[in-house]
């Protein structure tokens, strides 16, 4: 197997969404909790440190995967089974 | 999770890739697939063990819970477009069937591929719809539920 490296030296970004503006900062403040995750929208695009077998640690941004199909599975927490 | 490792293969063979996230570090996921997944399932879990620390990247897809820190179950089918074609959310107690998930994939991608719409519990090689005018009020001539 190839040695698996660390590459996540720098943060993951988290949600890419566009940044409000200075004036919008007020009223964004509840609105960045909102989900805006819609069928038939565009997914959110995010970026997070991942651990891929064989690879190791790395950043992974879900626009990685443009132009596939891809199934997006959140989970609560490692170690569970149902 | 390792139940959809385990079906990796028909994911893999529709062209899908899988991509597994929860509020765990990475390093607790490096461990969970060494200790544990990889004696599960042969091979261990193939896909990307995404990290979603803070719940950041759950609250923007909905399934934070907030009280508990953690991301519940959630499952987005995205196509090539990036357009979330389903989901589904649970609460922790009962897990997801990942059969009913690769059912919902290979109609999802007909759809793409020949504009046909697929009635409810369509299987593939089932009869399909096709939506016109035609078909108004005539549904039952080709379909029962």
């Amino acid at each position: 197997m190839a040695k698996e490296v660390d590459g996540c030296v720098k943060p993951a970004g988290g949600p890419l969404v566009a940044a409000p503006t200075p004036a919008e900062k007020t009223a964004a403040k509840e609105e960045v909790r909102m989900t805006i995750a819609r069928t038939g929208k565009e997914a959110p695009d995010f970026e997070a440190t991942a651990y891929v077998a064989g690879q190791g640690f790395k950043n992974i941004k879900l626009s990685d995967y443009r132009g596939q199909w891809v199934v997006l599975c959140f989970y609560p927490g490692d170690f569970t089974f149902v | 999770m390792a139940a959809v490792a385990a079906r990796y293969d028909q994911f893999k063979a529709l062209g899908v890739e899988v991509l597994s996230v929860s509020t765990d570090s990475r390093f607790v996921h490096k461990i969970w697939q060494e200790e544990e997944l990889s004696k599960m399932v042969e091979g261990g879990v193939p896909f990307p063990m995404l990290s979603d620390g803070g719940g950041r990247i759950g609250t923007v897809y909905g399934v934070y819970e907030e009280a508990a820190g953690v991301d519940i179950r959630g499952r987005f089918i995205i196509d090539p477009d990036f357009i979330i074609r389903a989901m589904e959310v649970l609460t922790p107690e009962v897990g997801r069937n990942p059969d009913e998930l690769i059912r919902q994939i290979k109609a999802f991608q007909h759809a793409r591929a020949t504009g046909e719409v697929m009635p409810s519990g369509w299987q593939p090689g089932d009869k399909t719809l096709k939506p016109g005018p035609a078909l108004v009020g005539k549904v039952w001539k080709e379909w029962k539920p």
